[in-house]
């Protein structure tokens, strides 16, 4: 279904064009170009340094582009600060596993509404009865997304006490929390065994269908790729090496070459 | 599953116990000390700190938020109860003809304070909120520098034409019968001694009631994401700065309000008194008390304030031995080995007991 | 000509608080703690150069040697007694511990040595020498030229010897030094003892400019150090080095031209200021925080 509707020719919800950083004189990506369309599961990969966090850290604003253009929702984004971008709706995971870990599991995810369900902090000082209407949707969209990661029975649980898959899947929750358009997944699956992987994949695939919104996952976990993802870019030292569907990387020479060396 | 919404109900239901356990100390605090005071029990040492007790603790209450909850250290707190105070002491001064009773004017001060304390907390903050760690906390340590050397040079009076502020000392003049507020090096002089210990107790409610009606919202999640992981907490929709300000700033009109409860509680009061020391002090009741348990700030405020006056009979040692109770503190509490004892020992004795 | 007078005046005052901004910064670089006692280790000082000179009757450099020797092992003691054990604790724990050593020192000061403030003796000679209309006493030559010798000797250690270099590597990263071999405690220990080491040059050089050694004499040019180590760039040695003379000559500045009340505010001012556009000061370094 995703598929078709990215080859119908409409316009896609990210659009990156020419993209490239420099650090200092180290060309970290360069000349990258990359299409997610609505509703879609697309994956990045490529063999390690390969610069795939790199794009994910430029398309959420964390580093600034030295080159190219990335148009979010047809808007260009130019300018915009992290906060702008997860507020025009891109929320993301990360690779090495970010969160509150003092605040419990439902802290969490509520916090992912801070600009979903707002109330002013006078609001909360005074008790007022929009802090409770407030606090109740949160409360309660805030526990459907627990249920819907399999965390419904950690919810009192600090973050930081969590194993390590439940914190992986905590926090697609708070990003989902954000009320996103497009979800970026920072290696979902890493340190899952693979009974886990595939109850992730599951839950990846609920989560599109449920949301209808468009996800862009890192992975080095192939079945994973192969399995969800309807369209693939492969990156390496920077530079995009192919893109397509997974019937096609995987059998792209150059990307047998790049992953097993020659 | 009703749950009765007012002021006081918090959302949480384990936590709620926590929170009403301050609540109830304070109140049970002042019935005692009330009843101490009226059956004469109270000697004249312990009665002459009350008003300072109360005032050391909203003051903590809301460093607490600052360092605790917000994770910034501040170094600055006594500068903010020093802008409380002298502006408390100068709107009392000049509202003394127009409103003479005591209460209305001191709560009138008390919010004065709060509110200019809070606005120093806007403009420090603009600067300080931008930096991290080490070098946050020494701009809160010169602006607290800053702060006390303007008051040493301030000169503030009322007379019929108005009102003079002047920070050199021979430019000011004063129309006879004029009324001098504030005095350079001198401070606050002839200041009418108006605070008193309900009103502190008041203060501690209200100040517990917003931090902790702030700390159980969607303020109080962000700025606790925000210490927990700047990074992730941009990344989910919440802006750094200004959820640090928020906190900042309620910490310093926290510090305002108890600023100027203190100024109103002695007839003088030098610049002096809220300088780096005073500030620390602060910083170690909250850090003593644990970071963000209010409860724990309540009581080692408390505890601290009396230990010296506690230690009088031991004369000049008794410094020496607060410096020490203070180190061992610290080496006992962060010591590992010594923590899991004592938490065994106490599951062990609650076995035994069931 | 006042000016010339003003500066070298600001850069007498400036090398004292660099000297003292050494031992704060060294102690952050390496321990990355802020050592809150070190302005008390001044005072120390100053009395132990204060009874050597007056119960002793030793010459100044004896003085001196004698005061560094003390502060040094003082220094160390704190570090192994109430530092060391709290090296895996949050920052703010050791924070507090500082401040108790602190109250520890002063109050240990008050009760040994009476509150009240002694008069130092004037061992250096009190002429000067004259540069055009401007005249420089030789108390302020010889801190100028004690923290050029200071920096020079401290730069030569940090890159040329083997303890320097683990001291760069503990900085760095104290996990890897240690995997590489290098004794940790015992490096911290060495930052303590230098550290503190320097305080006691310093606190001569102080109490003889104010003539007097009090028990809480150390915590203004405490302060004051941290603030210039912080102005460089805290955990920079070279940072420490410019800014303190930089605070010292803002500080004599602001007194001669502007308000002698008001210099403080002044000084605090800039450091607020500085921040604003280098916010890891002069000469720190950028850090990266990797995502």
């Amino acid at each position: 279904m995703a598929e078709k509707m990215a080859e119908n020719g409409k316009t896609p919800i990210l659009d990156v064009q020419e993209l490239g950083i420099d650090f200092g004189g180290l060309t970290a990506v360069n000349d990258l170009n990359l299409q997610v369309f609505d509703g879609e599961i697309a994956g990045l990969i490529g063999p390690n340094g390969a610069g795939k966090t790199t794009v994910f850290n430029l398309l959420t604003k964390v580093y600034k582009p030295t080159r190219g253009k990335i148009f979010f929702d047809g808007k260009d984004t130019a300018g915009k600060s992290v906060v702008d971008i997860n507020k025009a709706g891109i929320a993301r995971t990360f690779q090495n596993i970010r969160l509150f870990g003092n605040l419990s599991v439902l802290d969490n995810v509520k916090t992912g509404f801070h600009n979903v369900t707002p109330y002013s902090p006078i609001t909360a000082i005074l008790r007022l009865p929009k802090f409770f209407a407030s606090e109740k949707e949160i409360d309660e969209k805030a526990r459907d997304l627990l249920k819907i990661m399999e965390l419904d029975g950690y919810a009192d649980y600090l973050a930081s006490n969590l194993p390590y898959g439940a914190q992986r899947r905590l926090e697609i929750a708070r990003a989902l929390a954000t009320n996103p358009k497009l979800l970026l997944l920072d290696e979902p699956a890493a340190g899952m065994n693979p009974q886990e992987t595939e109850e992730l994949m599951d839950m990846i695939r609920f989560v599109r269908d449920h949301f209808g919104i468009a996800i862009l996952l890192i992975e080095h976990d192939m079945k994973l790729v192969m399995g969800i993802c309807e369209r693939i870019t492969v990156l390496n030292y920077g530079m995009m090496l192919a893109q397509g569907t997974p019937e096609e990387i995987q059998s792209n020479p150059e990307v047998i070459k790049a992953y097993l060396g020659d | 599953m009703k749950e009765k919404k007012s002021l006081l109900s918090f959302g949480g239901d384990k936590k709620q116990r926590g929170r009403f356990l301050s609540f109830a100390i304070v109140i049970i605090a002042y019935i005692a000390v009330e009843i101490l005071m009226k059956t004469g029990n109270l000697n004249s040492l312990f009665t002459s700190l009350l008003v300072p007790i109360t005032c050391y603790v909203v003051a903590a209450i809301g460093l607490n938020l600052n360092v605790g909850v917000s994770g910034e250290l501040n170094l600055g707190q006594a500068g903010f109860m020093s802008v409380g105070a002298f502006c408390g002491v100068c709107v009392s001064g000049m509202l003394a003809a127009s409103i003479p009773a005591g209460i209305p004017r001191l709560i009138i001060a008390i919010i004065c304070g709060a509110i200019l304390a809070a606005l120093f907390g806007f403009v420090i903050g603009i600067p300080v909120l931008t930096l991290q760690g080490d070098y946050l906390a020494i701009v809160t340590l010169a602006f607290g520098q800053i702060i006390k050397s303007i008051f040493m040079n301030a000169y503030i009076g009322m007379d019929s034409e108005g009102l003079h502020v002047s920070f050199v000392q021979s430019n000011f003049k004063l129309q006879p019968g004029g009324k001098m507020l504030l005095n350079g090096p001198m401070g606050a002089t002839g200041t009418q001694k108006i605070a008193n210990f309900t009103v502190g107790a008041v203060l501690i409610i209200i100040a517990l009631l917003i931090v902790y009606n702030m700390m159980f919202s969607r303020s109080g999640r962000a700025i606790m994401a925000a210490r927990d992981n700047r990074i992730a907490a941009e990344s989910v929709g919440i802006p750094i700065s200004r959820t640090k300000m928020l906190a900042f700033v309620t910490s310093a009109a926290l510090a305002g309000a108890a600023g100027a409860l203190y100024g109103l509680n002695y007839s003088t009061l030098v610049p002096n008194k809220f300088d780096f020391n005073t500030s620390i002090l602060i910083l170690v009741y909250v850090v003593l008390g644990g970071l963000g348990n209010m409860t724990g700030t309540i009581i080692s405020t408390v505890v601290l304030i009396l230990l010296p006056e506690l230690l009088r009979s031991l004369q000049d040692y008794r410094m020496l031995i607060y410096a020490v109770v203070l180190i061992v503190i610290m080496l006992v509490t962060n010591n590992e080995w010594l923590m899991t004892k004592w938490k065994s020992l106490f599951a062990g004795k609650a076995k035994g007991g069931a | 000509m006042q000016f010339l007078s003003y500066l070298i005046n600001g850069l007498g005052l400036g090398s004292v608080y660099a000297i003292i901004a050494l031992g704060y910064t060294m102690v952050y670089g390496i321990a990355k703690m802020l050592n809150f006692a070190h302005g008390d280790i001044i005072m120390v000082g100053a009395y132990i150069a204060f009874f050597a000179i007056t119960k002793f009757s030793l010459p100044l450099p004896l003085a001196v040697l004698a005061a560094m020797a003390v502060c040094t092992v003082l220094g160390v003691v704190i570090e192994r007694l109430a530092y060391k054990p709290l090296r895996q604790a949050p920052s703010l724990a050791v924070l507090i511990t500082a401040i108790g050593v602190s109250y520890f020192l002063q109050n240990g000061a008050q009760l040994l040595w009476s509150s009240s403030s002694k008069v130092f003796p004037s061992v250096i000679s009190t002429g000067g020498i004259s540069l055009g209309s401007a005249s420089v006493s030789y108390l302020t030559l010889i801190t100028i030229v004690t923290c050029i010798i200071v920096m020079v000797c401290l730069t030569l250690f940090i890159n040329k010897t083997k303890t320097g270099s683990a001291m760069r590597a503990c900085s760095e990263d104290k996990g890897a030094s240690m995997l590489m071999g290098i004794n940790v405690n015992m490096i911290i220990s060495i930052t303590f003892a230098i550290g503190s080491g320097l305080a006691a040059i310093a606190s001569v050089l102080l109490a003889s400019t104010y003539p007097s050694v009090y028990p809480t004499m150390g915590s203004m040019p405490g302060i004051k150090a941290f603030t210039a180590a912080v102005f460089g760039g805290i955990g920079s040695i070279p940072g420490a080095f410019v800014g303190g003379l930089l605070l010292g000559i803002i500080e004599i500045f602001a007194k001669a031209y502007i308000s002698t009340q008001l210099s403080d505010a002044i000084v605090f001012g800039v450091l607020i200021l500085i921040l604003m556009f280098k916010p890891t000061g002069l000469l720190g370094k950028k850090i990266n925080v990797k995502v």
